[in-house]
């Protein structure tokens, strides 16, 4: 099991926005692909898969705020 | 060893779908590591674009005007609300690794303002950041605008710095989204039409040095 975390953004900025879900809450995820886009003020960003797997708990749906350290998703590893 | 090389590419006028177009590419060959950080340098035609956090409630004026003067609206998938592009603007659109360079995303932006200050002060212009908004300011006037886009930590998008700017444009939108905001560019604070050759040179220079990258001197797509 692999948290995706919303990264430090700098700054003294500490929360952004859920912008978009490229995947649903079951479906299968490869490590490096954008898994959730994040919308602050002026930038738009993509958090990528930290592992290969399925996406097996989503905790912020579109437009909820996240903040720094917050678990978007968690992700079931693949076997073998 | 990080590699700190960044080539620049100087597309001119060019349309705005085109350049999109070509940022998705260099995006896609950056990502997989096929080649080194880019910095693209260009001017657009008249265009507005609308942001991830935009509406088309800043937009000011009708279909049939936009169409009598030519210009195109876009909504595109980089952070901010509408903005202006057209020619004498001088928009860069840097493809960089972020993970590569250790830099976070918003610590990102304030270096894009820092390169454009610097770019200002080459030219004896006192510009600023103001507190709490993003791009750079000549006292209570707006003359850069910034919004980004970062796929797989590589970032697309960037910058636009009033140089020649016709600044009626920017009357017929709330730049921004911010009613009533009032822009400005280089030529009006200098009072003096200012070539766009040496200005993308300028910038180029202060790009590098604040991003810690190598340069040089020569940049293919200028000499």
């Amino acid at each position: 099991m692999t948290k995706v975390i919303l990264p430090e953004l700098g700054s003294g900025v500490n929360e952004a926005t859920v912008s978009y879900w490229h995947f649903e809450e079951g479906d299968k995820v490869t490590e490096g692909e954008d898994l959730v886009e994040m919308t602050t003020d002026k930038a738009t960003f993509n958090i990528p898969a930290p592992c290969s797997g399925v996406l097996s708990e989503v905790n912020f749906g579109e437009g909820d705020a996240v903040k720094v350290g917050d678990v978007i998703a968690v992700i079931e590893e693949a076997e073998g | 060893m990080i590699e700190t090389y960044c080539s620049v590419i100087d597309f001119g006028l060019i349309d705005y779908k085109k350049a999109y177009k070509a940022q998705l590419e260099f995006l896609m060959s950056r990502q997989l590591n096929e080649i080194s950080d880019v910095l693209i340098l260009l001017e657009h035609p008249h265009v507005y674009t609308i942001g991830r956090l935009g509406s088309k409630s800043n937009l000011l004026i009708n279909q049939r005007e936009l169409k009598k003067r030519e210009i195109f609206v876009y909504e595109v998938d980089r952070g901010g609300d509408i903005t202006y592009h057209g020619p004498g603007q001088l928009v860069a659109y840097p493809i960089m690794n972020l993970k590569l360079l250790n830099l976070r995303i918003i610590d990102y932006l304030r270096k894009l303002e820092e390169s454009v200050i610097r770019f200002f002060e080459d030219f004896g212009v006192n510009s600023t950041r103001k507190e709490g908004l993003t791009g750079v300011w000549v006292r209570d006037k707006k003359i850069a605008s910034i919004g980004i886009g970062v796929k797989k930590w590589v970032t697309y998008h960037g910058i636009s710095i009033n140089i020649n700017s016709d600044l009626d444009y920017f009357n017929l939108i709330n730049p921004c989204g911010i009613r009533k905001l009032r822009m400005t560019s280089l030529a009006s604070v200098l009072d003096t039409r200012i070539d766009m050759h040496s200005a993308k040179r300028t910038f180029i220079e202060s790009f590098m040095e604040v991003f810690g990258f190598r340069c040089d001197g020569k940049i293919p797509a200028l000499d």
